[in-house]
């Protein structure tokens, strides 16, 4: 549900980007989006969509460029994949895991005009 | 959210009586926030800037986080919080774990130590603020309309309608909702998830995002054990395979077994986060001690 308030929120960092940035239209978005970062990336162009009209990302292309997930496993000293909060390392089964990467949500880059 | 200050679209209001905003605006012309009665009504107001002229196409490179406007704000937060050494709680959970009885229970046990504050955040009605101000102990109610979770900019404002509490301990009894308030930092020193023995010990599985984001998970209604299936290690296992680092407290609010445990838990917390300031301060004296 709260992909609304993410798709606001993106919406937001694009109207403060073009005073900045001198653009006057968003024509293509890309955001990095990793597994653990509680996005489900279906839900969040179906709402970009919806918040984007009468805003200058009308009509805007949304590229989700998917990150891998990666873990600093404690027992192997070293990181490992993972694809949710609940995974064990591939290795030694252990859940002493601390998050290095795949909670990103950032936008990327832009195609403006 | 609105392209002036960051308020929710939708129909959020938060009680309390007309005041000043804490924090500035770009464009006060632009108010996003409307005086009903004692409520404020966040949904009015302009929300999107409609921009017209085009020219050559070209790429612009802005790695920006999605919510940093919300980790701002929970920043401001935090700096008031810690001005006002005020020990914050984020509480999180399902509707109907207990949340509200767990509050008022406690602060029957400690509001004649300390200063108490409750900010209750509730999609509609002002029923939990009113059960929390029967305790005696102030409470602003904050209706977010449509939306699923409490953000740190509503939060600032709920904290402009309570009169200064030092040292006291705030208390936001976010949403009922397991999925959504897990990315919302508030400002809070720590979340705490609050599960029930009725719901299932494989929450903290269906639900990992909020038992990582928490600090500590209460078990509550305990005194239920005996007439449900639930497995007490097994749940907890769970939590711990999320979330390593995670403690936790069983409890029953409506008998009092383990209050006592949770009511210490407070003020170990507390006292941990006024030491840590403490320290803090001290190394900035010395460093300047240095200088003369």
């Amino acid at each position: 549900m709260h992909e609304m308030s993410i798709a606001e929120g993106i919406v937001q960092v694009l109207e403060d980007q073009a005073k900045a940035q001198c653009y006057t239209r968003v024509k293509t978005v890309w955001l990095e989006i990793g597994p653990l970062a509680m996005i489900e990336t279906e839900a969040l162009s179906f709402c970009f969509e919806a918040v984007t009209r009468d805003t200058l990302a009308e009509g805007a292309v949304l590229n989700i460029i998917k990150i891998k997930g990666e873990a600093f496993c404690m027992q192997c000293l070293k990181n490992v994949p993972i694809t949710e909060r609940y995974d064990s390392c591939v290795d030694c089964g252990s859940y002493q895991l601390q998050v290095v990467q795949g909670d990103e949500m950032r936008i990327k880059e832009l195609e403006v005009e | 959210m609105c392209t002036v200050c960051g308020c929710s679209e939708g129909d959020v209001k938060i009680e309390g009586p007309a005041h000043e905003h804490a924090h500035p605006h770009a464009d006060e012309s632009e108010q996003m926030i409307v005086q009903q009665g004692d409520d404020l009504d966040f949904g009015q107001g302009p929300a999107h800037a409609h921009v017209a002229g085009m020219s050559q196409s070209r790429m612009v490179q802005i790695e920006q986080d999605i919510l940093g406007k919300n980790d701002r704000y929970a920043g401001l937060n935090r700096a008031r919080f810690e001005a006002q050494s005020i020990f914050a709680l984020n509480l999180v959970s399902s509707p109907g774990s207990g949340k509200t009885t767990l509050l008022t229970e406690t602060i029957q046990q400690i509001k004649g130590d300390r200063h108490v504050a409750v900010i209750e955040g509730d999609q509609q009605t002002a029923n939990d603020a009113e059960r929390i101000r029967e305790t005696g102990v102030p409470a602003i109610q904050v209706n977010t309309g449509k939306g699923c979770h409490l953000d740190a900019h509503m939060v600032g404002h709920a904290l402009d309608n309570l009169t200064a509490f030092q040292g006291g301990i705030l208390f936001i009894e976010n949403v009922g909702n397991l999925v959504c308030p897990a990315a919302f930092d508030l400002g809070e020193a720590h979340k705490v998830a609050i599960l029930s023995v009725t719901e299932g010990e494989d929450k903290p599985l269906k639900y990992p995002d909020m038992f990582y984001a928490a600090d500590l998970m209460v078990l509550n209604k305990t005194d239920l054990l005996p007439y449900l299936d639930f497995d007490v290690d097994k749940c907890i296992a769970y939590a711990k395979q999320v979330n390593p680092s995670i403690e936790v407290i069983q409890l029953s609010a409506k008998s009092g077994e383990g209050m006592a445990v949770w009511v210490e838990w407070l003020e170990h917390k507390r006292q941990a986060m006024i030491k840590q300031r403490i320290d803090a301060l001290e190394t900035e004296i010395n460093q300047f001690k240095a200088l003369l």
